[in-house]
């Protein structure tokens, strides 16, 4: 195979923060060569997240690409990177979001520097807690994932709502991670020996008594992030206020670093607690399928449709994960990225239809097909896709999801294919209502056609929803490679 | 005991008579220049204490430069340092030589405070960084607010020493020992009252000197009211010096075993510090009061370490004032130029910073965000030792305060990030005035900030090392 020694991984993590760096030694008036720079690093890091996915060497399995230095060896923390089958889809995810991101963002005028700087922070943190092997590293890629998200959103985001959307998800989010933080700790100190490198953790099969009492908070804690109910509140006000390339970032990348980390510290250390915990979490599961579809069925806001059908789709993640078992994480994985790459594209379009119209109002929307046809089509993929159409990623990630959560509760599973068919009924109805049926005279006169970059973006998001679809072969024998040590720790 | 025991006080008492000497000489306006010589000064002190390196304790003495003191002394060398450097072009204090020696003579005060080891020669060395403080918090004579807060520290200050000293005298009475060490010994048997008795107002005084409640009411007055460096450096420097004089205190006079007394009453008083500090600071309008109570609560996350009575918990506290020194000083230098900029303490002031001063805003976000707790930056670090301490010593639900409050706290840092950032000022397109020794404050707080947060292991373990004598055997 390629030479191990490689730092690709550190590589791929830390090149978005030198890029930030460097961005902000840029003239802050050089604005173009700020842009093709930040555009020339995200196809990098795009290149990179690729290299990875695609080296992956499927016979050896296990952890791949690893590095291993010591870091605070007095507490046993280390910097620890690898990848498997469970993460790599997610860093590729974060490759193509990042680039497809910087592409819709050519349009941000204000302070550009410091709005890409901010972002690469952001994927600098968001790759690094996927190719996490240490906890303490995992905490600490973790919040620099967080933080930058406050001035993105208070910064760039919509004037009306973006100071109080920027705080309520930051405060959100820092406190789910401080309870998981204290939760970890708990864990971590229990044993005699202090290590925070998380394969030994998972190895040190702590006392079932502890597992129980921790599991919640550090479940819950990461949850937060990844929008279980009840604790979804911040989320679709962050994606609403927040600019189009942060809303990409947040629902299609971040809400996945919760689901992610959840898994990784919360079930793979505690599998004993995930057991016995699971029943209600399955129902808070639930909850979020359905009650994020009915929700968005109300909205009136284009955005806050696609702000709750994030936090619907992510409780599919969510229910793959109380369900236990082979197909539940099989599909919850798929489902992470189907829906990263879904929710990406939905947001580009909002956002594109908003800087066109300057309204999100459905009502104030109508027949915008005719003027904009590439993003109605994809669009239209994406609503496919939400509704798990056959053929498209949609269908290869929830299939599996009902498939697992059905073995543990039939009822369960048909509550989730009810929340199916509301989504079918509130993503059908939006795409009716924005994209077809008579357009406004002002707006048959005021939109432009999108750009060459727009176009590129949605093209390029498209592929992965339709290439998943029709050639699951690409990513999910790669997944179940990642969920078999998963079951193995679970003991079944 | 050798010359090198007492080499950064006498090193720093002739800069102190430099400093003075020499301001008899140029005309004011070149007397900035004495500000350099001074920052220079305690540079080559600095590197003069971490050349010599600590002495290993042996038998008893008045002064020991042990691994406590080696530490400590690097941090108020360094404290004093870059709040001269902030204090050069702030308006009122730069020009004036005897502010420079002032500081310098608390500084003697404050290094001897890390090394005393007996109980007249602490009294003496806190008194004698006390005194030149009083007068340094009211130096703007011509301002009432500075003057009042100088009356306001003196008045509270010389309460805190008398109780403190009440509690000295009763070490001494039951005792009968001046030398810290002997003390300890003749307390390991005694009752829990007497050790109650004689510990309580010396944790008075101290708490005083860190700002811990409820001994904290002069800090937000104090230091609204001081020159904004001085402020900078009561908040650093001096809080260290108190928590120097805590960890050998406690760990050393008042026997562990006895810490199930005492034990609780400072956790208690840690989780109230850190709480009060927090929430208090949410409703602050003028950004030193914030930076008050936010020392206030540090205060309190601070003294998490202590109450672990373990050498990593120890270390995490000393570690955490070094990460906090430097997120401090630097805010207050941002602090600092504003005020010479826009003339104004308020919050407000701080508006349309980032489009102003595109540094000073990253430079502001940097030091907010370290206090914070935010990754890479030191707090972070800093702050996950202090709670891993905590929950290694069975104090989970401290470490869980601790988290909370974290929360709380980043409430009113992003605040302040928002006006940096996101509000409009007045005066966006006026020149910012940004010279060099404040730059070069900055950037050696900036470095610090990241250097402590990424590559933390070497400064833990020189932390560790330093907190090792406390633990004998």
């Amino acid at each position: 195979m390629l030479m191990t020694s490689f730092p690709l991984l550190s590589l791929l993590v830390f090149l978005p923060a030198a890029s930030a760096a460097a961005l902000l030694l840029f003239p802050a008036g050089r604005v173009r060569a700020i842009r093709v720079f930040a555009l020339m690093t995200a196809a990098l890091a795009l290149a990179l997240s690729a290299a990875a996915y695609f080296s992956y060497d499927l016979q050896a399995g296990g952890y791949q690409w690893e590095e291993a230095i010591p870091w605070i060896p007095r507490w046993g923390i280390g910097y620890h990177v690898g990848v498997n089958g469970i993460s790599l889809p997610l860093v590729l995810l974060t490759g193509i979001v990042m680039f497809t991101g910087v592409l819709v963002s050519w349009g941000i005028d204000d302070r550009p520097r410091e709005f890409f700087a901010f972002l690469f922070l952001l994927a600098t943190g968001v790759f690094g807690v996927f190719v996490s092997l240490d906890l303490f590293q995992l905490f600490f890629f973790y919040e620099i994932a967080v933080f930058p998200m406050y001035l993105l959103i208070a910064l760039w985001g919509w004037p009306k709502t973006r100071e109080y959307a920027a705080m309520k998800l930051t405060l959100y989010l820092f406190l789910g991670s401080m309870v998981a933080l204290v939760g970890a700790l708990a864990l971590v100190f229990s044993s005699g020996q202090v290590s925070f490198d998380l394969p030994a953790l998972e190895a040190a099969a702590f006392p079932v008594e502890l597992q129980r009492i921790v599991f919640p908070f550090v479940f819950l804690g990461f949850a937060v992030l990844g929008g279980l109910f009840p604790f979804h509140n911040w989320s679709p006000d962050g994606h609403v206020a927040a600019p189009t390339a942060v809303s990409m970032f947040h629902a299609g990348v971040l809400m996945k670093l919760g689901a992610f980390a959840a898994l990784r510290v919360g079930i793979l250390l505690m599998p004993e607690g995930a057991r016995f915990h699971m029943p209600w979490i399955l129902i808070l599961a639930l909850v979020n399928v359905l009650y994020g579809a009915l929700i968005a069925m109300v909205q009136t806001d284009f955005k806050y449709v696609i702000g709750f059908s994030s936090v619907s789709h992510m409780g599919l993640v969510m229910l793959g994960f109380a369900s236990l078992n082979a197909e539940g994480l099989l599909g919850a994985s798929l489902q992470m990225f189907s829906h990263g790459v879904m929710t990406a594209l939905f947001f580009a379009v909002v956002g594109m239809v908003y800087d066109r119209t300057h309204t999100r109002e459905i009502s104030a929307l109508g027949g915008l097909a005719r003027r904009m046809p590439l993003a109605a089509l994809a669009f239209i993929v994406g609503a496919l896709v939400s509704m798990g159409m056959p053929g498209l990623s949609g269908f290869v990630a929830e299939f599996p999801v009902l498939l697992g959560v059905w073995q543990s509760s039939p009822a369960a599973a048909a509550a989730a294919a009810l929340g199916i068919i509301i989504t079918a009924a509130y993503i059908l109805l939006v795409v009716r209502r924005v994209f077809f049926g008579p357009i406004s005279a002002e707006h048959e006169r005021a939109v432009s056609r999108i750009t060459f970059k727009d176009s590129f973006a949605l093209l390029f998001l498209m592929i992965f929803l339709v290439g998943m679809g029709v050639y699951p072969a690409w990513i999910a024998p790669l997944v179940e490679s990642g969920v078999r040590p998963i079951l193995k720790i679970l003991g079944n | 005991m050798t010359i090198m025991t007492l080499l950064p006080e006498i090193l720093l008492l002739l800069l102190a008579l430099v400093i003075l000497g020499l301001d008899l000489i140029p005309p004011e306006k070149r007397r900035a220049s004495l500000g350099w010589l001074t920052a220079a000064g305690l540079g080559g002190i600095l590197a003069a204490h971490l050349l010599g390196g600590a002495a290993s304790a042996s038998g008893p003495a008045t002064v020991h430069a042990d691994a406590l003191a080696f530490f400590f002394r690097a941090l108020f060398l360094l404290g004093a340092m870059i709040t001269v450097l902030i204090s050069i072009d702030s308006e009122g204090v730069g020009r004036h030589g005897e502010y420079y020696a002032l500081l310098l003579f608390s500084t003697i005060g404050l290094c001897l405070m890390a090394a005393a080891a007996d109980l007249i020669m602490l009294a003496l060395a806190i008194e004698m960084a006390a005194m030149p403080l009083y007068i340094l918090a009211g130096f703007l004579n011509r301002n009432s607010r500075s003057t009042e807060a100088g009356v306001k520290y003196f008045l509270f200050g010389a309460t805190a020493s008398a109780v403190m000293w009440y509690g000295f005298s009763l070490l001494y009475g039951f005792t009968g020992q001046t030398d810290l060490s002997a003390a300890a010994v003749a307390l390991a048997e005694a009752d829990p009252a007497v050790i109650l008795a004689a510990a309580v107002p010396i944790l008075a005084g101290l708490g005083f000197k860190v700002a811990m409640v409820p001994f904290h009411f002069w800090a937000p007055d104090v230091y609204e009211g001081a020159p904004t460096p001085v402020a900078a450096f009561l908040s650093t420097a001096v809080k260290a010096a108190g928590f120097a004089v805590l960890l050998r205190i406690l760990l050393a006079v008042f026997p562990p075993a006895s810490a199930s007394y005492w034990g609780l009453l400072i956790s208690l008083l840690s989780a109230v510090t850190m709480t009060l500090g927090n929430l208090l600071a949410m409703v602050q309008k003028n950004i030193k009061r914030l930076l008050a109570y936010s020392s206030i609560a540090h205060a309190g996350y601070a003294l998490i370490g202590l109450v672990t009575l373990l050498p990593e918990g120890l270390a995490a506290t000393a570690f955490y004032l070094l990460t906090y020194l430097f997120a401090n000083l630097a805010a207050f230098a941002v602090v600092t130029l504003v005020a010479n900029a826009a003339g104004g303490d308020d919050v407000s002031a701080l508006a349309g910073l980032s489009r102003r001063s595109p540094a000073a805003a990253l430079a502001m976000l940097v030091a907010l965000l370290s206090l914070a707790g935010m990754p890479p930056l030191a707090g972070f670090a800093g702050k996950v030792f202090l709670f891993a301490s905590a929950v290694e010593a069975r104090l989970i639900w401290l470490a869980a305060f601790g988290a909370a409050n974290s929360v709380l706290a980043l409430y009113y840092y992003l605040t302040v990030i928002k006006s940096v950032y996101l509000h409009r000022g007045e005066h966006e397109q006026a020149a910012f005035p940004f010279p060099g020794a404040a730059a070069l404050a900055l950037a050696a707080c900036t470095a610090g900030i990241l250097v402590l947060g990424i590559a933390a292991s070497p400064w833990f373990e020189a932390a560790l090392r330093a907190v090792r004598p406390l633990f004998p055997g």
